[in-house]
């Protein structure tokens, strides 16, 4: 079952991924790059993550890629034109990222002590101790003061994203 | 029946690899935006990935704090975007060449 589940979303998962670089049109990579991201979820969820997958959904699938369709709705942006690319790309970046799949291919193929994956499998195996219980357990006490410190920088984000984005109008009459 | 989580590692890197072609290839501006996004997806998986194998729960916060970070990220990247289809009028990385020697 774990192996039919993960064969299935990995394919969604490369098959959505390579539709994304295929797509010339910016809504169709946007929707294939949802289509990775749903998968991804599902996938989080074969290893025992239930909070990141509802994270992952809401967030991700959710929160960013209506941002991306909104703005690419926004703009209006077209099919995009293609061009020969720039030459640096094609002399250093491919054979770069051929070599960096290949060193991480045989790092993981070589490593011996990586376990299988099975359900049920948690954090800790204590019983009645969910993985929400761990993460929630070490999030509020531990980790509170990065945690607080996240939502001061998504705060900052907000105002910059709102003073990045205003017409220059806006700017103008602020300014009078 | 259990998967090997090396593969699990495997399908991240393969993803990653894909983000960074299409980082390379994509010729719009949004696009490009994507394949980022798709890159970071890939290590959030090998992040769930360790944190199942060690059984930490390190690495599924680790994942949560990039997912809030990504957030943040998307929301001014997408501002940048519009500021620079504002003053250019356009979206091709080809044409948005101003600092380029």
């Amino acid at each position: 079952m774990h192996l039919i589940l993960f064969i299935v979303f990995a394919v969604f998962c490369l098959a959505g991924a390579v539709n994304l670089l295929l797509q010339t049109h910016p809504i169709n990579s946007a929707l294939s790059l949802i289509v990775v991201m749903t998968s991804l979820a599902v996938l989080y969820l074969l290893l025992g993550a239930e909070f990141l997958a509802a994270a992952q959904v809401i967030v991700y699938a959710g929160a960013i890629m209506v941002l991306f369709t909104f703005v690419v709705m926004l703009l209006n942006a077209g099919r995009e034109e293609r061009t020969l690319g720039s030459r640096a790309a094609t002399v250093v970046g491919f054979p770069a990222v051929v070599a960096l799949l290949a060193v991480l291919a045989t790092v993981i193929l070589h490593t011996p002590s990586l376990a299988g994956a099975v359900f049920g499998d948690n954090l800790s195996n204590e019983p009645g101790k969910t993985n929400l219980d761990q993460l929630s357990t070490v999030l509020f006490t531990k980790l509170l003061l990065p945690f607080e410190v996240t939502s001061v920088l998504i705060l900052i984000a907000i105002l910059g994203a709102v003073a990045l984005a205003r017409h220059d109008d806006g700017e103008r009459a602020a300014g009078e | 029946m259990s998967v090997p989580l090396s593969w699990y590692l495997l399908l991240s890197a393969v993803l990653f690899a894909l983000g960074v072609v299409g980082f390379l290839i994509k010729r719009n501006l949004i696009t490009v935006f994507m394949s980022i996004e798709l890159m970071l997806n890939a290590v959030n998986l090998s992040f769930v990935t360790f944190a199942h194998q060690w059984h930490a729960v390190k690495g599924q916060i680790f994942v949560f704090f990039v997912m809030m970070v990504a957030a943040a990220e998307a929301a001014v990247g997408l501002a940048i975007i519009i500021a620079v289809f504002r003053a250019r009028a356009t979206l091709a990385v080809d044409r948005i060449d101003l600092m380029k020697l």
